[in-house]
């Protein structure tokens, strides 16, 4: 006898499930449309490979992925391609989405097939090639691609491999009946994944409900080394952490992977699908689906194309339109509504529940909680439901999450027991897509400063270059004059010896030189000054009709300058008669002024003697 | 065709607080049928008395309140607060006593704090500490003596029209001091075979009491068969007391044995009915654990060492004041977690 050990919490809600197993699996034939979603798994989503108008033959692909995580999607049967265009598919949100709409001949002709016989004389990784290009993606409900899965990371050897036949959920017995019909196929698609991971322990866990299952599989693993461990009945117990601790005791960490405890858990479905992939060499193009609730005239499972409209299924199963008042994609407990039944069955659905008002009644009017704590007992992961219902209603996030809000499987476990039906999933779902959007949003506002300050530093590097270049070229500029000043007093002295006209032209030459030293000098000076006509001293200034002007500028520099320091120095006396507190800052502003008065002057008797020496070597001429 | 859009679960329990809440009456009820035989018709009038009272005074809040009162009252929450406190008076204690005690749980310890799931105190026990403190007379001099309905109590009408008349002179002739009270004033001075001389305590352990107790103990033991509530805070509240007892109060010439806590007094109902009311006790198993047993060891020490001879609604509510600090430090240790994650985020995070 396997050893099994028990999850906390968990409930026993109504199972429901006999209405779907009184008749076996039914064929449900080839509607007259068929509507392939190109992502119908968790990554990138398929591309298109064929063209409208073309003829494509049964288990020929689709749509393939061609950079990225994914799988192919394949034609459930003969027939032309009619469109590609956006429509409704299996979603919460009833959202659209690209599909490819196939027209089906009715002829149903293969593509051609390569079946493998030994798959123990081929390669691992061409098994997982085949796999992956049969288009198969985890059946239980994520849609995860099968051959990813297969390849745990490096350092993490699978030392159990799991097939998951719990189906806890109520309603649902897609698993039940494959197990029953297919029970030979599901056991050779675990030996191929099994051969492939070469785990320690197979084990395959069936809730204690399925007598039929449990006996069709006894039977299939005779002689094999697969152990069949019969578990109790309890709500969740096909949670892969809760199945996972059930049949080995361990618990996968927070955060991590089963493969991180040595364990995988794959789904009966995908088993099933492995096995014709690799054995008859069909890709994955059927499912087996529920289909129930009060509103069905002939509840049961049926094996439908992928693809097949679900308002095609429920019409077969005999839908009185008039009473389905919820329709359920999935179980009662985790399922999500359908907006309508004009969506297709793809490789992810196992349920469709067409219930009455009566069957799945609108819950009552939320009551205020009562800290009961029925919620905690039923938690199958130990979380504080009603804490985390407080945080999450108080918008405490940060709380929330440190109470282990993302460690909630959202399985409503905690919503169904609540005595005042308190919606509690939906508030940790609003919470959990809250916290995600602040943390997105964190993550923006991140990258926007970085921008920023990324800018802020080039800019700056920019300016100082600037500055750089500037003084570089002042500095030559300079030095380009003293040269020239150099060569010009060169050539007075050399020029003694010429006539009497040549040394005055000199004399005047070096004069002028002379006055354009101190202009520049000036314009130093007056630069030091932020006053307005700093222009006004410009090295360029030459000549005598330019002194003039510039003399009065000079003039007028040094009255507003003096001006400003009286100002100052009225300011100043009122402050310190007033004792004020600025009475520092105005004695400093005094000083300043009187230097920037000084320097005026200075500049201006500069100027001063300058137009004196031009006006005298002028009038000796 | 407009389909039904609902989030999941799609399916959910029909067990609603309302019916949580009639299971706690009808397990209460062996309880009272056992202090109804044992000691007339006292608590019952006092039942019926405090739950019509409770829900007209919930009406009248609810009203004020601007809440919508039909589906507030149909919760039954309200008749159980009435309900523990009827069970829980003396049995001829005035009906202005109890009048009192029902108004305060009410109006001022339930809807005042927020109403249903708000109140940080048990409202029943908030009541009776009040009318304990206030009319330390009427709360002790009033308790019936050990006589059965079929032998010596007293009637119907006259237990009816002792309780709403202005002078209790009547009532003298039927009321005793409780086991309790008797053990704890007389052991002093008497040896405990002197004590137990007093009719109070009968043959048994204490005359009706016992009786009365493990009436509440049976339906206690129905409530967690029926998961309203879990075994942690009873057992813990009664094996506080009963360690207690062990390690202090072995000589029964100093203290009250231990059968007497265990069977005596308001210990099953306290244990069963009134600590566990989940909105003012502890949450995590753990945290029921230590809250129970603190109400079972302050029951122990002010039993024989305080003043009052019986000790539930003080013990109850010091436990009131611990809760949030109980809860912040007992979460349980979450699935794929090393250890439990305590206090608050950013310290001293697990």
């Amino acid at each position: 006898m396997t050893q099994l050990w028990n999850f906390a919490g968990g409930i026993h809600p109504p199972e429901n499930k006999h209405q779907s197993t009184t008749r076996p699996i039914q064929q449900a034939g080839i509607p007259e449309r068929l509507v392939l979603p190109l992502q119908q798994h968790i990554g990138e989503p398929a591309e298109v490979a064929v063209n409208v108008g073309d003829r494509v033959l049964k288990g020929q692909v689709v749509a393939d992925v061609t950079s990225g995580m994914g799988v192919p999607v394949h034609a459930p049967t003969s027939g032309t391609i009619e469109a590609v265009e956006q429509l409704p598919v299996p979603h919460p949100s009833g959202m659209a989405d690209w599909c490819v709409v196939l027209k089906p001949d009715g002829e149903d002709q293969w593509t051609e097939l390569s079946p493998i016989s030994d798959y123990k004389l081929m390669d691992r990784e061409q098994v997982l090639q085949i796999i992956r290009n049969a288009g198969i993606a985890g059946m239980g409900g994520a849609g995860f691609p099968t051959d990813i899965k297969l390849r745990p990371p490096r350092d993490r050897k699978v030392e159990t491999l799991i097939l998951n036949g719990a189906e806890c959920e109520p309603y649902i017995t897609a698993d039940d009946m494959t197990m029953r019909e297919h029970a030979a196929e599901v056991v050779s698609g675990m030996q191929v994944m099994a051969w492939i991971l070469r785990p320690a322990r197979c084990v395959i866990g069936i809730e204690d409900n399925k007598p039929e299952a449990i006996a069709a599989m006894q039977a299939a693993v005779q002689g094999t080394q697969i152990e069949i461990a019969v578990i109790p009945t309890k709500y969740p117990s096909g949670g892969e952490k809760q199945l996972i601790e059930i049949l080995t005791g361990l618990e996968v960490p927070s955060g991590g992977i089963p493969a991180d405890v040595g364990v995988m858990c794959q789904n009966i479905g995908t088993s099933l699908a492995v096995s014709r992939a690799v054995f008859e060499g069909k890709p994955l193009i059927s499912r087996v689906v529920t289909l129930t609730g009060e509103a069905l005239q002939q509840p049961g499972n049926v094996e439908a194309l992928i693809g097949t409209p679900i308002s095609y299924l429920l019409a077969q199963a005999g839908l009185h339109p008039e009473q389905l008042n919820r329709l359920v994609l999935g179980g009662p407990m985790m399922g999500y509504t359908l907006h309508s039944d004009d969506v297709p069955v793809v490789k992810t659905s196992n349920c469709v529940i067409a219930a009455t008002a009566g069957e799945l009644p609108a819950p009552p009017p939320e009551q205020p909680c009562i800290r009961c704590g029925q919620c905690a007992l039923a938690c199958p992961m130990e979380l504080l439901p009603q804490q985390l219902f407080w945080y999450a209603k108080a918008a405490e996030f940060e709380k929330a999450e440190h109470l282990n809000l993302f460690d909630c499987i959202e399985c409503g476990a905690c919503s169904y027991v609540c005595p005042s039906s308190i919606p509690l999933v939906q508030y940790y779902r609003y919470a959990k897509g809250e916290i995600r959007q602040q943390r997105a949003e964190q993550l923006k506002s991140d990258h926007a400063r970085e921008r920023f300050e990324a800018r802020q530093a080039r800019l700056e590097r920019e300016q100082q270059e600037k500055e750089q270049r500037r003084k570089e070229r002042a500095k030559a500029a300079a030095e380009a004059q003293a040269k020239k000043q150099a060569e010009a007093e060169q050539a007075a002295q050399e020029g003694e010896a010429v006539d009497d006209r040549a040394a005055k032209a000199a004399l005047v030459q070096q004069a002028l030189e002379r006055k354009k030293a101190k202009a520049a000098k000036t314009a130093e000076a007056a630069a030091a000054t932020p006053a307005p006509s700093q222009e006004t001293a410009s090295p360029d200034t030459t000549g005598e009709d330019q002194a003039l002007p510039d003399i009065e500028a000079l003039e007028k520099q040094l009255m507003q300058a003096q001006g400003k320091l009286d100002t100052m120095q009225g300011m100043l006396e009122e402050a310190r008669a007033q004792q004020a507190d600025n009475v520092d800052k105005l004695e400093r502003a005094v000083a300043k002024n009187h230097d920037r008065v000084q320097r005026a002057e200075q500049a201006l008797a500069d100027a001063r003697n300058v137009l004196a020496e031009q006006t005298g070597s002028a009038a000796s001429e | 065709m407009a389909l039904v859009q609902q989030s999941s679960p799609h399916a959910h329990n029909a067990r609603p607080t309302s019916r949580v809440m009639l299971w706690v009456i009808l397990a209460a009820l062996p309880g009272l049928l056992a202090q109804t035989l044992f000691f007339g018709w006292g608590n019952l009038i006092n039942v019926v008395w405090c739950i019509a009272l409770a829900l007209a005074a919930e009406a009248a809040i609810l009203k004020l309140r601007s809440k919508p009162v039909a589906f507030f009252l149909k919760d039954n929450t309200a008749a159980v607060t009435g309900l523990l406190l009827g069970l829980s008076l003396p049995q001829f204690a005035p009906w202005w006593v109890s009048g009192i005690a029902v108004i305060t749980a009410i109006v001022v310890a339930k809807q005042l704090y927020g109403g249903l799931g708000s109140n940080p105190f048990n409202p029943a026990m908030v009541g009776y500490a009040l009318v304990l403190i206030s009319f330390p007379v009427a709360m002790t001099t009033n308790w019936a003596q050990a006589a059965t309905l079929w032998g010596g109590a007293p009637g119907f009408g006259e237990t009816l029209s002792s309780i709403f008349s202005a002078s209790q002179t009547t009532v003298d002739g039927w009321t005793m001091a409780t086991p309790l009270d008797e053990y704890k004033h007389k052991i002093a001075s008497h040896t405990a075979a002197e004590v137990l001389q007093h009719p109070t305590f009968g043959e048994q352990i204490a005359a009706g009491w016992e009786w009365v107790n493990l009436a509440f103990l049976a339906g206690g033991l129905l409530l967690i068969g029926l998961r309203i509530i879990t075994w942690h805070i009873p057992v813990a509240f009664l094996a506080g007391i009963a360690l207690m007892s062990l390690a202090f109060g072995s000589n029964p010439d100093q203290y009250a044995p231990l059968q007497l806590h265990l069977l005596a007094g308001g210990t099953m109902l306290g244990a069963f009915f009134i600590a566990t009311d989940p909105v003012s006790a502890a949450t995590s198993h753990q945290g029921k654990l230590i809250y129970g047993a603190g109400i079972g060891v302050l029951i122990y020490l002010i039993r024989s060492w305080g003043n009052y001879p019986d000790a539930v609604a003080f013990s109850v509510l010091l436990m009131n004041f611990a809760v949030p600090f109980i809860d912040h430090y007992t979460p349980p240790r979450t699935y794929g977690h090393h250890k439990p994650r305590r206090g608050l985020p950013g310290r001293n995070g697990g």
